[in-house]
């Protein structure tokens, strides 16, 4: 029977697949079929082989693994018939993966087919070994393939040359070997042999220099004698597109001359008049002529300069610019970016058809476009170009507007001819497309506006304006909250006016009403809402009058559930409460950023930050764990510059870790990320970022050394040694705790319900820990317990972790530790609040299942116990 | 070689021939086939045949109820694909005598032998159609 009349089964089953309704029907379909399949494999039927492979090759088609049927492909490629070889080397094309062991078997095979005596399974086997053979096989086999590029029949030929592609890109140093019988391809007149010859000449030249020589010397007269008799050939039928004989032979043979004269006066003289009749000679009214002329220009333009066909070529782009067909215009316009580096001038003629493709209706056509305007800017057109790219942003697609704000943005920091337009041109990017805009880019304004002190004024109240229109664009929040915060007071009183602007009236409030809507928009995302918070800040000390309703939205903020938003809240609102008199050293303005400094950082980050998310960006780069050595660490917008004004001299650079706004997103991820740095690196991590735990200790030991001297622990003692360098959560209470320890007394105390009596909870020969109960008054579900830990060894406990677990029916919440370091000798003990809810309050009492960890002496210790004693009645 | 893949989908999306010049495994085949049928079926008759897709370049052509989509590298010459697109086509109602999708469906094997004389590893390797069809027709005859 003949295997490829799709015996009534193949048919079948391409029917019940077509029939189903469901994605899982057709698995359930395919999966029977599959079965199917494998237990005829293992019955080793030969009758149906064939036929399961074709079925194989469907199933394989529509994505359905098909591994199983490897080994046929390779059984019926040993077989003698040629329809089982026919249909086993197409398996053996689709089905095989790259896995070189199976592929290896099939070698043998090969070689007894590239010998056979029957022409048609030659063919078979060059077709397979051009299509997948490995570096491997293409050293077994060459000798096999060089041979047939000289065989009888010219279809052999042609695929033996195609064959020789595969061969040399796999292994390169075979391709002298074919440079002579490639050579000898050029000279045929068969239109396959000449077409694969040619794509073979092609590749060795990008192979071997030795071939592009030979090729160049003896071969281009005789290419371009080729191209001429090609061109000047009467009608053939059988090659005939659009009254053009063989356009791909054309292309392909254009293509050649380009790679042969690329870089050599003389080959390029040789085919100048060719070039010259194919440009002005080829039809343009169909796409085949167009295909071709395309070709040639694209030759003209890389082959050694001849002017007049330079200006041919350009000349032909610009028929294709205005044509109406969008695929003229596509591809004039790629063909226009290669031109640029040859002739900028002429490219620059076509300036405003471009400028209009940048607004097609066509994705394709635009973005290429926009490629081409980004590279036609220069110092004198920058102005109108990208005024002309920054109002079509606002109707622009918004799948566009990412590319477009990306190029906008680059060029206008490219070529700003001043701060003031630079300044503008950003503002109205930010305004209106403000989400697009990449993190790096709202730094850099920021970075340019603290760098014009005489545009301070000027820029926050701009900024203030683009604010009532565009409060959605976050960027431009960003931007305009830190300028507000820096420059609040040049706001309100019109300071530093330019005469171009026009004066606006906004008082104090009205600035802390707009930071308000900013910290509470429901668009605003973390970094936003802190920057807010810090802005307020700012402010309550610039505005006295103010203060007080500041510091009533800084404390809404104190049960926020973002970690870092909450500690925030909290230190700005100890700091507006509590330090009246460090506060406005605190919030003295930004010193300068240093603009170099900030470039340099971004070039040394940009292959970090490309293509990255910008949230996985603000992790990466303050962190430094991406670029550890060259670029600085000092974070922009953390300014750690020595110049800044700071309380206390040790304690300064501590403080910036509350100024600065650049958040990590994640502040557990960025904590881990500093794990692995060695000493120094997470001392200058320490000092330019601020994950929530650092700044936290930083401050702490501030505070410490400024008002504390019980303790004359130096913060940077402190910061570099690893133990504090702890990536805990507990340690974080440290600073809430010093902070609170100022005021008069603690609200929780005075609200105590009934008394409990204290429990010693634990204790073993190294640890004592005690408990002492509270209530709530109102609710009797809850118990607060305040746990005392004391060290009852003589040495001293480091990275002290309390861990309890409950049952059930009780809920346990941990507030932070006052601290992990436990003094040797019950010298200080460290406190934990621990609350428990207990819903089966009345009923059962409360029990606690408890694991301490430390280091002692640098070994880890962990305890163990179970807490039974708690008082009747929690 | 200048040619990646070459696609036969219908307007549904669903695939019809496949065929790949480079390795891609399973996985990335089907996710590459969905992102490109998502970027190409989605095009209207007026925009171009090109579509930009990762470091590629997708010439696409539709004859009545079937794409045909070509991956190519970034220098090769789309007009030229585009125009092979059309050969193919016109190959293919040679033989079938106008191709439709149950055609190639149907005769899956047959459409990739006709495709095996067209193209390999990525290049051309005949243009003619009678060229072409020549070995197909011979075993139709033999068989």
């Amino acid at each position: 029977m003949n295997p490829f009349s799709s015996g009534t089964r193949l048919r079948d089953m391409i029917r019940a697949i077509r029939a189903c309704k469901t994605a899982a029907e057709e698995r359930g379909v395919v999966r029977k079929e599959c079965a199917a399949i494998r237990a005829a494999i293992n019955e080793n039927d030969n009758d149906y082989r064939h036929r399961n492979l074709a079925k194989l090759m469907f199933i394989h088609m529509l994505g359905y693994p098909t591994h199983f049927g490897q080994m046929e492909c390779l059984k019926l490629i040993a077989s003698a018939g040629f329809p089982e070889k026919r249909i086993g080397y197409l398996g053996l094309m689709l089905l095989l993966d790259e896995r070189q062991e199976v592929l290896m078997l099939v070698t043998n095979s090969l070689k007894q087919d590239l010998n056979h005596s029957n022409q048609y399974i030659v063919g078979l086997a060059l077709c397979a070994m051009g299509n997948i053979c490995s570096a491997e096989m293409a050293r077994d086999l060459a000798p096999e393939v060089e041979r047939l590029l000289q065989f009888r029949d010219p279809n052999i030929r042609k695929k033996a040359a195609l064959c020789s592609i595969r061969i040399i890109k796999k292994v390169p140093e075979l391709a002298e070997n074919f440079i002579n019988p490639a050579a000898a391809l050029l000279r045929e007149k068969h239109h396959g042999v000449l077409i694969t010859g040619v794509q073979l000449c092609t590749e060795l030249c990008k192979a071997s220099e030795e071939a592009l020589e030979y090729f160049r010397m003896k071969c281009t007269e005789g290419l371009v004698k080729t191209l001429k008799d090609l061109v000047n050939s009467p009608y053939a039928p059988e090659y005939d597109i659009a009254g053009i004989t063989d356009p791909f032979l054309h292309i392909r043979l254009l293509k050649l001359l380009r790679v042969l004269g690329q870089g050599d006066e003389d080959a390029s003289e040789c085919m100048n008049d060719i070039l010259a009749q194919v440009a002005t000679k080829t039809e343009s009214n169909k796409n085949a002529g167009n295909a071709i002329l395309y070709e040639c220009v694209a030759t003209i333009m890389s082959i050694e300069d001849n002017g007049g066909l330079r200006v041919l070529a350009i000349n032909i782009l610009g028929r294709f610019l205005s044509n109406r067909d969008n695929n003229i215009r596509y591809v004039a316009l790629n063909m226009l970016m290669r031109a640029i580096t040859v002739d900028a001038q002429a490219v620059q003629r076509h300036r405003a058809t471009i400028l209009e493709c940048v607004k097609d209706l066509d994705a394709s056509i635009r973005k290429r476009a926009l490629e081409l305007v980004y590279v036609l800017v220069n110092e004198s057109n920058v102005k109108p170009l990208t005024k002309e790219l920054i109002d079509y942003l606002e109707v622009s697609d918004q799948d566009f507007k990412g590319d477009l704000t990306a190029k906008i943005c680059s060029l206008v920091k490219k070529f700003s001819p001043e701060k003031i337009w630079y300044i503008d041109q950003m503002l109205k990017v930010l305004s209106e497309a403000g989400n697009f805009v990449k993190d790096e880019v709202w730094h850099a304004v920021i970075v340019v506006i603290t760098n014009s002190p005489d545009l301070h004024g000027y820029a926050v109240r701009a900024l203030y304006r683009a604010l009532q229109t565009s409060a959605d664009q976050e960027t431009l929040v960003r931007v305009a909250v830190w300028c507000i915060g820096e420059y609040g007071d040049m706001l309100v009183n019109n300071i530093g006016m330019l005469d171009v602007e026009d004066p606006i009236t906004v008082t104090e409030s009205d600035a802390v009403d707009i930071i308000e809507i900013a910290l509470k928009h429901h668009t605003s995302d973390l970094t936003t809402k802190a920057m807010a918070l810090i802005a307020l800040l700012k402010l309550s000390s610039r505005f006295p009058s103010c203060s007080e309703r500041i510091k009533e939205i800084v404390v809404q903020y104190k049960g926020s559930l973002v970690l870092e938003l909450q500690q925030r809240s909290i230190e700005l609102n100890s700091i507006i409460a509590k330090h009246q008199n460090i506060r406005s050293t605190l919030v003295e303005r930004m010193p300068t950023l240093d603009l170099l400094e900030w470039e340099e950082k971004q070039s040394g980050s940009i292959p970090n930050t490309t293509g990255s998310t910008p949230a996985h960006a603000s992790i990466n780069i303050p962190n430094g764990v991406a670029k550890p050595s060259s670029a600085p660490l000092v974070d922009l917008l953390d300014l750690n510059s020595d110049d800044v004004p700071a309380p206390s001299s040790s304690g300064g650079d501590s403080f910036h870790g509350l100024l600065d706004i650049d958040l990590s997103g994640a502040p557990k991820q960025s904590g881990v990320n500093h794990s692995p740095n060695n000493g120094t690196d997470a001392l200058m991590d320490l000092l330019s970022t601020a994950t929530p735990t650092q700044s936290r200790s930083a401050i702490s030991d501030l505070l410490n050394s400024g008002q504390d001297n019980k303790t004359p622990v130096s913060p940077l003692e402190v910061l570099s040694s690893p133990s504090s360098n702890s990536i805990q959560p507990t340690s974080s209470a440290g600073a809430i705790d010093l902070l609170d320890s100022f005021a008069t007394n603690s609200p929780i105390q005075e609200n105590n319900g009934p008394a409990y009596p204290s429990v010693v909870a634990f204790e073993s020969s190294n640890l004592r820990i005690g408990f002492n109960f509270s209530k709530l008054p109102g609710n009797p579900q809850t118990t607060i317990i305040k746990a005392t830990f004391t060290n009852l060894s003589p040495s001293v406990y480091t990275d002290f972790i309390f861990q309890a677990a409950v049952p059930k029916f009780l809920q346990l919440h941990l507030e932070p530790a006052s601290g992990n370091t436990l003094p040797a000798s019950g010298n200080e003990s460290i406190t934990q609040t621990l609350r428990v809810t207990n819903s089966q309050h009345g009923k059962k009492s409360l029990v606690m299942r408890i694991r301490i960890a430390y280091k002692m002496n640098n070994k880890d210790v962990l305890e163990e116990g179970q807490i039974n004693n708690f008082p009747q009645g929690l | 070689m200048g040619i990646r893949f070459i696609l036969m989908v219908n307007k549904q999306g669903q695939t019809r021939l496949a065929q790949y010049y480079e390795y891609l495994t399973l996985e990335e085949r089907r996710a590459l086939e969905a992102e490109i049928v998502r970027k190409c079926l989605a095009r209207n008759e007026q925009q171009c045949s090109f579509v930009e897709h990762r470091n590629y370049k997708i010439v696409y052509r539709r004859y009545a109820s079937l794409f045909f989509l070509v991956g190519v590298d970034n220098d090769e010459n789309e007009l030229a694909i585009l125009e092979f697109i059309h050969l193919l086509v016109e190959t293919m109602d040679r033989h079938f005598g106008n191709v439709c999708e149950l055609d190639i469906m149907f005769h899956l094997e047959k459409a990739h032998f006709m495709l095996e004389e067209m193209v390999m590893n990525g290049c051309i390797v005949e243009t003619s159609k009678t060229n072409i069809l020549a070995p197909i027709q011979l075993m139709d005859k033999t068989y």
